[in-house]
């Protein structure tokens, strides 16, 4: 190769050219021709019977062309939205699974539930006319929290679920953890809260719906991490549109952050109209409507307690969690609080026991699901703040604890007693970079200088691991996963030379178009012009399972390089007829097929030729052609793993804190593009940031949402964020051919923690031990005010 | 947050009492308040103009009149549907009483609002419930004695 575009080199993204230059094609740019346009009427309550709706005067309201409510979605026999995992009860019952209707039926349960689809010429119209609908509500109380929905007497907001619990999962055992706890010299114990946040990714939620009458045919553009995903669900569960019927294209998609990997009402409702109204359908969420349609992360409320023995050494782990599943099970809802989460309580430590009991419940807010990190942030905070508390609790130091509890090198693969198997890692490397780069062992210098300037500095850590790449499918589908978790490459090569890579995942904003074509670069030899990724359209990529959970480069990219050995092995057949040399002989390097020992070689064009112009060919033994799809089910999770350390000053007079320093050492196997993954740690650590300082979902005892807007949810911005210090430590993936594990994730994973733990010990002077998500200046001040209060009490 | 202040009238109770029962008079002294109409003596339906922070919507809704004490006070209370923007709801405690030949009306009122209103402007909902109800008041006493007695 003449440039070094292969694995390694930080090149610059192919797609940026047409992101920077506003030349983007999202699903709001796609006109089709004669469109029109849906607006949904949503429910202003958060929970009431449903009783008349009154859409006379809408459906005569000017440019309306349709109206329909549950009476059309029953007439046409439509199906609800699915859930693609089933979590079972400790006594291996299954979940509460209540009906989630595309139109509420006879309830709404959250302030934004739709109730019904207008369809007008323009956009205006099609709001005027919402007003027209009448709609006849009994209201009924609503239950607003997860403390709420587990009160005796609550309100229940589904037949199914009287005492609002969708799930009483466990995992662990027990009477190990019991009887370690019985055994203990100390244990810390703490309570604490995962706030519920809006993900707003930057492009809001839209959808187009097209039918084709002459041949039967529906295509749906929407803004979607997964389109394979959602045409399964869509056509199978809602719709019943045959797959060969269905084309769902997601085009470039401006973040998704894990709230577009479900399906959504949305985009059902308007295939099903287009085909109905027999023309094409567009709706296209405002930021208003995304905060009360798209599904919200977190919101946990935990308890958990760690049994040490005189050396610090944990024994065990105990956690006790209420999950808040929202008012309907959104596609992957019930494996986050779970699988996605008590999997991972062993964290970086050889704890031997640990037990986690998972309780998830129904409340009327707009339904919870997966958010960057999904159920691993939430394991990484409890864990590392847990055991910040029990160094204190020691009387130790908080590197220490951690340190003297690692799962040793030499351990791996390591056995967790939380069903995870952990292949590798080194945590005492991240550890020790991380220390070094943010010059830890001169904090307290650092520290009394603030305090010259009447400032409290704080220095947190955070040694966090997750689980990525989820999973072996038949792992998966015997804890409740009602997908395959494999992916699909089909690498195209062209007749002269170049390639075409389709891969079921999915790029918005990941940079899969470099990252993938460096994958190719490096292994066919092909320069990167010569290298086309293409996604999110189920018209063009064989299948896949799309993009979520940081699998895209551990499953996916492992795909490619599978359907790639095909290739290779193919070419080196076509060479070895041409070179009138064995098979077995023939070498491929640097893009160039030559028999072993001689001067005697193809180029890759050359072979790419000969396979589609077979004129030379041994058509007896070969197809003409070079073109191979894989299917790569992975063998294990990868598990990222890394050491955040994040350094703070709080002005205690206003109870602001600033970020001074953020270092991140992470573990995420091979790297590919640094570059690309300085910007995805980055970005994690941005919204880590945003979740540790700034943002909470609150929803009033009312059950309205209150930070329903970007002036009342804060987003971080530009002055809330330090310059981030990324750096990696490379342990391989044991299972997968690139040796990746993983890296959109371990940023928003491993930063909560450790800033925290900061505001925390710059507030030690006060004695508090622990301080809630978000640390707004608000509640840092009343945290200061109330221990000075208790000191003079 | 329950919202209270007081207005004196420049007329006896019995005077004010009746206007507290005149729809006309409710009307002009409602903010915003572009029709009322009598159902009964405790019931009425009004369509009332409102704007809270960004939002400017239409509210169709009922009044009832409850805990009627003539001539010293009641609780009056409305629920307004205002389309896509959501719903608002309210209630005030009035009562009456004599001071020096004068009327002294104090009032608790609350309001909720719901839906798209809430969701962009319940930080302000407060300050605006507080505005409206002392706009009312001070309208109503325009209303009945020509302009506010002290």
């Amino acid at each position: 190769m003449a440039e070094n575009v292969g694995i390694g080199a930080s090149v610059l993204r192919k797609e940026d050219f047409r992101f920077l230059t506003g030349r983007g094609t999202y699903v709001d740019d796609i006109n089709r021709p004669g469109q029109l346009y849906a607006h949904i009427l949503r429910s202003p309550h958060p929970h009431a019977n449903l009783k008349k709706i009154d859409t006379a005067r809408a459906k005569q309201a000017p440019g309306v062309i349709a109206v329909y409510t549950r009476h059309d979605v029953n007439e046409d026999k439509l199906g609800g939205m699915p859930c693609g995992w089933g979590v079972k009860f400790k006594d291996d019952t299954p979940m509460k699974e209540p009906a989630h209707p595309m139109l509420a039926t006879e309830k709404v349960r959250h302030v934004g539930d739709p109730i019904a689809l207008v369809i007008a010429e323009t956009r205006a119209q099609a709001k005027d006319a919402a007003e027209q609908i009448a709609v006849d509500y009994e209201i009924l109380k609503p239950v607003p929290t997860i403390n709420d929905a587990i009160k005796p007497g609550a309100a229940a907001l589904h037949t199914e679920a009287p005492d609002n619990v969708c799930y009483d999962w466990h995992i662990g055992d027990k009477s190990a953890v019991d009887s370690a706890f019985g055994r203990a010299h100390k244990v810390a114990k703490l309570d604490l809260v995962n706030n519920r946040l809006v993900p707003n990714a930057m492009e809001p939620r839209a959808a187009i719906g097209d039918f084709d009458s002459a041949n039967g045919d529906y295509t749906l553009y929407t803004t979607s991490q997964n389109p394979h995903v959602i045409r399964l669900l869509m056509g199978a569960f809602v719709l019943h549109i045959p797959e060969s019927k269905l084309r769902v294209v997601a085009p470039d998609v401006g973040g998704g952050f894990g709230s577009k990997i479900f399906h959504y009402a949305e985009e059902a409702l308007v295939t099903w109209a287009a085909g109905k109204v027999k023309r094409p359908v567009k709706w296209t969420a405002d930021r208003s409507e995304s905060f009360i349609s798209d599904a919200h992360g977190r919101d946990h409320v935990t308890h958990a307690e760690m049994a040490m023995d005189k050396d610090g050494k944990f024994l065990a782990l105990r956690v006790q969690t209420l999950a808040n599943m929202g008012a309907y099970l959104s596609s992957f809802a019930p494996a986050v609080p779970t699988y996605l989460y008590a999997t991972l309580l062993a964290g970086c430590y050889a704890t031997p026991a640990v037990y986690a009991e998972v309780k998830a419940v129904f409340t009327n807010t707009v339904p919870v699901d997966a958010y960057r990190g999904a159920g691993r942030p939430e394991a990484s905070f409890l864990l590392e703040r847990l055991v910040d508390v029990a160094a204190k609790e020691m009387g130790m130091d908080r590197v220490d604890i951690r340190r003297r509890n690692f799962i040793p090198n030499s351990a791996f693969p390591y056995q967790t007693p939380v069903a995870v198997q952990y292949d590798s890692g080194d945590y005492f490397g991240t550890l020790d970079m991380a220390l070094k780069a943010s010059n830890w062992s001169s904090f307290r210098d650092r520290q009394q200088e603030a305090k010259k300037r009447g400032k409290l500095r704080g220095i947190g850590i955070s040694t966090y691991i997750e689980a990525c790449g989820v999973a072996p499918s038949n792992v998966a589908g015997a804890l409740g996963a009602r997908a395959g978790l494999y992916e699909v490459a089909n690498v195209r090569v062209n007749p002269t030379g170049s390639v075409t890579i389709f891969t079921g995942t999915h790029s918005h904003g990941q940079g899969h178009e470099t990252t993938f074509a460096q994958l190719v670069a490096d292994r066919l030899g092909i320069a990167m012009d010569q290298i086309e990724i293409s996604h999110g359209d189920t018209g063009k990529i064989p299948f896949g399972m799309g993009t979520y959970g940081s699998r895209s480069l551990a499953v996916g990219g492992s795909a490619i390089v599978k359907a790639m050995d095909k290739i290779v092995n193919k070419g080196k057949k076509i060479a070895a007829h041409l070179l009138e040399a064995a098979e077995a002989d023939i070498e491929f390097k640097d893009g160039k097929f030559s028999v072993a020992g001689t001067d005697k070689s193809k180029t890759f064009g050359e072979i790419a030729l000969t396979a589609y112009v077979p004129h030379n060919y041994p058509l007896d033994v070969l197809e003409p052609g070079l073109d191979e799809t894989a299917f790569y089910d992975p063998k294990n999770f990868t598990f990222p793993a890394g050491c955040h350390i994040c350094e703070v000053e709080i002005d205690p007079d206003t109870g602001n804190t600033t970020i001074i320093t953020f270092t991140a050492v992470d573990d995420v196997g091979r790297v590919i593009n640094p570059m690309i993954v300085e910007g995805q740690v980055q970005g994690g650590v941005a919204q880590g940031i945003g979740q540790a300082l700034l943002e909470s979902c609150i929803y009033d005892g009312n059950g309205q949402l209150l930070s329903g807007s970007m002036s009342d949810y804060t987003m971080p911005r530009a002055d809330n964020l330090p310059n981030v210090d990324v750096s990696t430590h490379v342990t391989l993936c044991t299972h997968n051919p690139l040796g990746v594990k993983g890296c959109g994730e371990v940023g928003s994973i491993g930063s909560p923690p450790a800033i925290i733990g900061a505001i925390v010990d710059a507030l030690s002077e006060y004695g508090v031990k622990h301080i809630e998500m978000p640390a707004t200046p608000q509640r840092v001040w009343q945290t200061i005010q109330a221990a000075k209060g208790k000191k003079a009490a | 947050m329950d919202l209270t202040g007081e207005v004196r009238l420049a007329a006896d109770r019995e005077t004010v009492w009746r206007a507290l029962n005149d729809p006309e008079i409710l009307k002009q002294a409602i903010p915003g308040c572009e029709s009322v109409e009598k159902l009964s003596d405790t019931e009425f339906t009004a369509k009332v103009v409102l704007k809270i922070g960004p939002m400017k919507a239409t509210f169709s809704g009922k009044g009832t009149l409850g805990d009627l004490n003539p001539p010293n006070g009641y609780t009056i209370s409305g629920e307004g549907q205002g389309g896509v923007a959501g719903f608002g709801k309210g209630s005030a405690k009035v009562e009456l009483s004599d001071d020096a030949g004068q009327t002294v009306l104090r009032y608790t009122a609350a309001a909720q609002v719901g839906g798209k209103i809430a969701q962009l402007g319940a930080r302000l909902i407060d300050a605006t419930a507080k505005k409206l109800a002392d706009q009312f008041f001070v309208k109503f006493a325009e209303v009945v004695n020509g302009k506010p007695a002290g």
